[in-house]
């Protein structure tokens, strides 16, 4: 366990394993999207109640379940870069904001898109959708306060402290659809006991939410890799790597 | 598949905006989380491919008649 965390914190060895991860997972996580897509808009039947308005499920909860567990990483990274120092927790912490900045976007907007179908009005304060604006501005808040500061250490601390007290909001987030029960419908999947959706559609979405977390992986490590070339431009090591 | 036409699959019951509407701004926002980085990778890689070079030469220049290079 340790030595893989001191083999991530060296950026030689985290820019070649991003190197192999990314040629991996660049045209899986594609194919996985396309397949999931066609899955869910042309083939899945349409909900008994919702019509095929419901075919935004597809990436509405993918989009929301990754930006609420990518916070959960970003904190985790911030806490590494806060506790033990690690330069590549805050290159992590950097690139991982403006990725839940825009799963939540999505997660939002789709949600809202489905809303005025299906409730009637594009936007509602439901405790669930609020709480995910909340979410949305906390990562847009780490970002801009990674941006803030000239020097590099007080931002990736003020980051860190940020993204951590953030976590409150999560099982804020999980739990606002049952102590707060309005709009926003509840869970349909669940870990424990039988799901309330039915296969037909429960596939897809399990696809779709793999399909998601692909993306989050890939997307992040391109972000790394791509703040590794900068910070390193000068380096031996990188530039053997080029060669 | 579950519908019968093009057409049904673009109206979709009268939800189709709804749906193509939400599925055409998350391939956006998917197009622009990878290619970002992407192009900013393949820039910065350029950027250090030609500094070698231009230090190479410079290098050679030197080697040969010890003038200064700026």
């Amino acid at each position: 366990m340790w030595s893989i965390v001191h083999k991530m914190g060296s950026p030689p060895w985290f820019y070649r394993f991003a190197n192999v991860a990314i040629a991996w997972l660049l045209p899986i996580v594609l194919m996985a999207l396309v397949v999931g897509s066609i899955w869910g808009l042309l083939i899945a039947p349409p909900d008994y109640r919702q019509g095929n308005s419901y075919r935004i499920i597809f990436i509405h909860v993918p989009a929301a379940v990754v930006a609420l567990a990518g916070y959960y990483v970003m904190a985790t990274a911030g806490l590494m870069s806060l506790v033990w120092k690690i330069k590549m927790a805050d290159t992590a912490m950097r690139a991982l904001a403006p990725v839940g900045a825009a799963l939540t976007f999505v997660a939002l907007v789709t949600g809202s898109i489905w809303g005025k179908p299906t409730w009637g009005a594009w936007w509602v304060w439901d405790a669930r959708i609020t709480s995910m604006l909340i979410l949305f501005f906390l990562y847009l808040g780490v970002m801009a306060l990674s941006e803030a500061f000239d020097n590099k250490v007080a931002a990736a601390k003020a980051c860190a402290v940020l993204s951590l007290v953030g976590t409150v909001n999560i099982p804020i987030i999980y739990k606002s659809v049952d102590w707060w029960y309005s709009l926003h419908q509840p869970a349909s999947i669940k870990f424990t006991g039988e799901s309330a959706i039915d296969a037909s559609m429960l596939y897809p979405l399990l696809l779709m939410i793999v399909a998601f977390y692909g993306l989050f992986a890939l997307t992040v490590l391109l972000r790394m890799r791509a703040e590794l070339l900068i910070t390193y431009s000068q380096s031996a090591w990188l530039r053997s790597e080029l060669s | 598949m579950y519908f019968q036409t093009w057409s049904a699959v673009w109206q979709m019951d009268g939800h189709g905006p709804y749906v193509w509407g939400a599925y055409s701004l998350t391939l956006l926002v998917i197009i622009i989380l990878i290619a970002v980085p992407l192009v900013r990778s393949r820039d910065l890689t350029r950027a250090i491919h030609n500094d070698e070079r231009r230090r190479a030469v410079a290098a050679e220049a030197s080697g040969k008649n010890h003038a200064s290079k700026t």
